[in-house]
């Protein structure tokens, strides 16, 4: 099989590579892991055949229709049934699919095979973000979508990397084998990175597991590709290949940068630190459902411009954020954000579109909330 | 609408006015409210397709917010699969079926009333949704017509109940005619016609309706416990309940799969009828092809899980669904090459009906290609949930399906009505929708390969140009679709005199009734030999 890919391989190659299509792409990428190769080449071999059987198909209908059209030849054949004929293009298909079959269960069963791998990085799927978490190191983060608003409403110039650009990117080094464990906080997402050719469901309850293996440093960009409600084009994925040692390097920045949030946390906060740091947190977390002006979206999700919440009880408003509202898209963003994020993201809400309640939440509030 | 319909015909002691039509029990006139039916939904489950499309015309959000993108291709998906194409099928039965067997009409009228009219009030609620939704009071069903949980139960908006109404009415609604299709076929054909002399039509119909009577029940199941979960308390589909998410999936395409094969299956059998008469030469392979319809019908059901091969099944189940799933390709296979082999040495011309039957193979044949290269697993992994899929099930459903209602009703016209069509309008309806569909279609091959996923109303700049020419061949595709009615309505209100074999080649008892065929086809049963 491997030498009749080849030669499929590179016509398919040529005709990708055709500089016409300088900026689309008409085939699938071979990408740069075992599974994505494995998968473009099986790919090519079973459309190569898909051309050859529509070549002699078509090619058939369409003598018959040019040869044997009534102007032509005006007196039909009377025949109906050809016992070897029906014997034969029944046989043949069932062997071509055998040929199909075989390279396709090997591939199969490599990528399946996940043992023995050098690490894990949890992903779990959120209403529209990615979590990753390094297992047994202590670094974790959220992913979010960076393509301001502006360019999405069509106010501002579209940039290069245009809704496939994210604020933390995953960072995995290079030659390892890297394990990746998919669940979800909320509904059923789709982590998938067409270079890797790794896709797979992020379900809530379960734990799925793919990996990939990447030789080339670089920057790989997929999207979720499960309908997860509204903001579904939304929630991309960008993961950067490093090699080992700037992998190590930025592993360490990631744990200096908690260790960081955390010591802020403890100190006391002035009103303009809350409402910079809550206006980008809000806009990061909050804004996909309420909005940037806070007038949410009307039926959907509800508006926070004088709500009766964020202008109302401030303890109700802490509980409404950490624990979320059951049965409702509200999540609780008790376990996702750190306690300057949520004592500036409360604070905000409460000062902002004209609340003007003048309340200032500290993070060691949250913190006694959070007991 | 249904005034244009209206016939001459005296001595048939049908009520007149409105409740002709309200207390229908007569075949043609049920199967043209059907028809009628499905041709409206498939004007407004187009108007959706081509807001869709007009979002997606440009990168950045135009026209539609987000979450009602998500609803515009919910009802899309729903409107059209529930809404067109299994109502068209059932109307072209409920004509064709007593004429083509020898009877006067279908063997339980009554219930034929029934399942015809729970259809518009099944319709008028899902739509209802919608509208309440454009007028700011709440969300229309927002979930994909696959409507995976928990994203329809716990996250579903309040209009959820609605649509799971809806799809309970819509499945009764099925399930009573596959029941009359079934009686009618076993008790009313005439003397002499046994199952191997049945015409191919006939046949595939007959095969459809234990398809339906085994798979809508498993639907009603599904969004019945939708509804406990929402409303009473149940987790069947709650993981925090420990119930199982992926479970909605194995029973939602449990139904599916077989469900897609009720869209195709009465499809193979216009195809089976059109190339003869247009070939002068009988079917090849007519066992074969019972065989063959019979054999994707059992295969319909083990092969479900090709639908879910991302959810993380075991290895073995994703080889099993491949394996079985790859065996679909030979019976079909085995309709294509007889299809070509029923053209080959024959004596062709190429009228409306037979163009779009030969587009449909030609077509149908692309979608099959793409539905093998799907099946391989490792590969189905980067084409899952992208435009390749969506471009698939368009070529299976639009190009195939669609057009094979389309070639019906242009062969059968003239017999409904007693007056044939304008055959240059026909054409150019033809010409027009075969390049655009194309146009429409065929880039989505491209943009699903090199990346994008379905249901997304924005998406990155590397897909413009091919979602710019589908969205031209949209519009060109839908606005064509204008002269199909406009032809309709010029032919049933006259034209040339139809004869009563109304084409040289066609064969079948329904072409010994003369056109327009009477009210009560059948009344004495021919002697078939």
């Amino acid at each position: 099989m491997r030498a009749v890919s080849r030669p499929l391989g590179l016509a398919c190659l040529l005709l990708v590579s055709n500089p016409l299509y300088a900026d689309y792409q008409l085939n699938l990428e071979p990408g740069v892991t075992s599974f994505s190769q494995g998968a473009y080449n099986i790919h090519t071999i079973v459309m190569w055949i898909c051309v050859i059987i529509g070549i002699v198909v078509y090619g058939a209908m369409t003598y018959s229709i040019l040869k044997h059209r009534k102007s032509k030849h005006p007196n039909p054949a009377k025949f109906d049934d050809n016992t070897t004929v029906e014997i034969l293009w029944t046989v043949i298909p069932v062997l071509i699919l055998i040929g199909m079959a075989v390279p396709a269960t090997k591939v199969l069963l490599a990528m399946e095979d996940t043992s023995n791998s050098d690490m894990s990085i949890k992903v779990t799927g959120y209403q529209w973000k990615w979590h990753y978490d390094y297992v047994g190191e202590d670094v974790g983060f959220f992913s979010n979508l960076s393509t301001p608003k502006s360019q999405i409403d069509n106010a501002e110039a579209k940039g290069e990397h245009y809704l496939l650009e994210v604020d933390n990117r995953i960072v995995i080094p290079t030659n390892k084998k890297v394990r990746f464990l998919f669940t979800s906080n909320d509904v059923i997402h789709a982590w998938w990175v067409p270079a890797f050719g790794v896709k797979k469901d992020a379900i809530p309850g379960f734990i799925n597991e793919s990996w990939a293996n990447v030789s080339e440093p670089g920057i790989y960009r997929g999207q979720c590709a499960e309908l997860c409600g509204a903001n579904h084009g939304f929630m991309p994925i960008v993961v950067e290949a490093m090699d080992e040692p700037d992998y190590l390097a930025w592993l360490d920045s990631k744990k200096a940068e908690k260790a960081a949030a955390t010591a802020s946390a403890d100190k006391t906060w002035t009103m303009d630190e809350l409402m910079s740091q809550g206006e980008s947190t809000y806009n990061t977390n909050c804004a996909a459902c309420h909005m940037v002006g806070g007038e949410g979206l009307p039926g959907a999700f509800p508006g926070l411009k004088g709500s009766a919440i964020a202008t109302g009880d401030i303890n109700k408003h802490i509980e409404v954020v950490l624990q979320g509202v059951a049965g409702t898209g509200m999540q609780a963003f008790g376990p996702q954000l750190n306690d300057a994020d949520l004592a500036a993201i409360i604070t905000y809400e409460r000062n902002a579109w004209g609340n003007n309640t003048g309340d200032m939440v500290q993070p060691s509030d949250i913190k006694a909330a959070r007991k | 609408m249904n005034a244009v319909i209206e016939e001459h015909h005296d001595h048939d002691h049908k009520p007149g006015g409105i409740g002709r039509w309200l207390f229908s029990t007569n075949h043609k006139d049920i199967g043209s409210m059907y028809l009628w039916f499905a041709f409206l939904m498939f004007f407004i489950g187009g108007s959706l397709a081509l807001l869709i499309r007009a979002e997606l015309f440009q990168p950045g959000l135009q026209i539609v917010e987000p979450d009602f993108f998500n609803q515009l291709t919910t009802l899309h998906g729903l409107i059209m699969v529930f809404g067109v194409i299994m109502p068209a099928f059932v109307g072209l039965a409920n004509w064709q079926l007593p004429m083509m067997i020898g009877a006067p009409d279908m063997a339980l009228p009554r219930m034929n009333n029934w399942s015809f009219w729970l259809l518009p009030g099944a319709f008028g609620m899902l739509l209802a949704s919608l509208v309440m939704s454009i007028m700011g009071m709440g969300s229309a069903p927002n979930f994909g017509w696959t409507f995976y949980a928990p994203l329809s139960t716990t996250y579903g908006p309040s209009s959820t109940d609605f649509f799971i109404f809806s799809v309970h009415l819509m499945g009764i609604s099925s399930v009573m005619g596959a029941i009359n299709v079934i009686a009618t076929i076993m008790n009313m054909r005439a003397p002499g016609m046994n199952y191997m002399k049945m015409p191919i039509f006939v046949w595939t119909w007959f095969i459809t309706a234990y398809l339906l009577i085994a798979v809508m029940p498993v639907l009603a199941g599904a969004v019945t416990m939708m509804l406990t979960d929402r409303h009473f308390g149940t987790s069947f589909f709650n993981a925090a309940g420990g119930g199982d998410p992926v479970m909605f999936q194995h029973i939602f395409w449990f139904f599916g799969h077989p469900e897609v094969y009720i869209m195709i299956l009465p499809a193979f059998g216009i195809i089976s009828q059109i190339v003869p008469t247009f070939s002068r030469k009988p079917l090849f392979g007519y066992s074969s092809m019972v065989y063959a319809t019979a054999s994707i019908a059992f295969l319909s059901f083990i092969v479900w899980a090709h639908h879910m091969f991302t959810t993380g099944m075991p290895v073995a189940g994703e080889l099993f669904f491949m394996y079985s799933t790859m065996l679909i390709a030979v019976p079909t296979g085995v309709k294509v090459f007889n299809w070509v082999s029923t053209m080959w040495k024959g004596s062709l011309t190429f009228e409306t009906p037979m163009l779009f039957a030969i587009a449909f193979i030609f077509l149908f044949t692309m979608g099959g290609f793409t539905g093998l290269m799907l099946c391989i697993v490792p590969a189905d992994f980067q084409y899952h949930d992208t435009y390749f899929v969506v471009a698939h099930f368009h070529y299976v459903l639009v190009t195939g399906a669609a057009f094979s209602i389309m070639a019906a009703v242009y062969y059968w016209l003239p017999k409904w009505t007693g007056h044939m069509y304008d055959e240059k309008l026909g054409k150019l309806h033809f010409w027009l929708t075969c390049i655009s569909s194309n146009v429409l279609f065929f880039p989505m091959h491209f943009i699903g390969l090199a990346g994008m996923p379905r249901r997304i109303p924005d998406y990155a700049l590397q897909f413009t140009e091919f979602n710019q020419i589908a969205t031209i061949g949209a519009f060109v595709f839908g606005f064509s679709q204008l002269i199909f009615l406009y032809l309709i309505i010029k032919c049933v209100r006259g034209g040339e005199k139809a004869t009563s074999e109304v084409w040289e080649g066609a064969q079948g008892l329904e072409f010994e009734l003369p056109s327009p065929a009477p009210f009560h086809s059948y009344t004495t049963p021919p002697e078939v030999k």
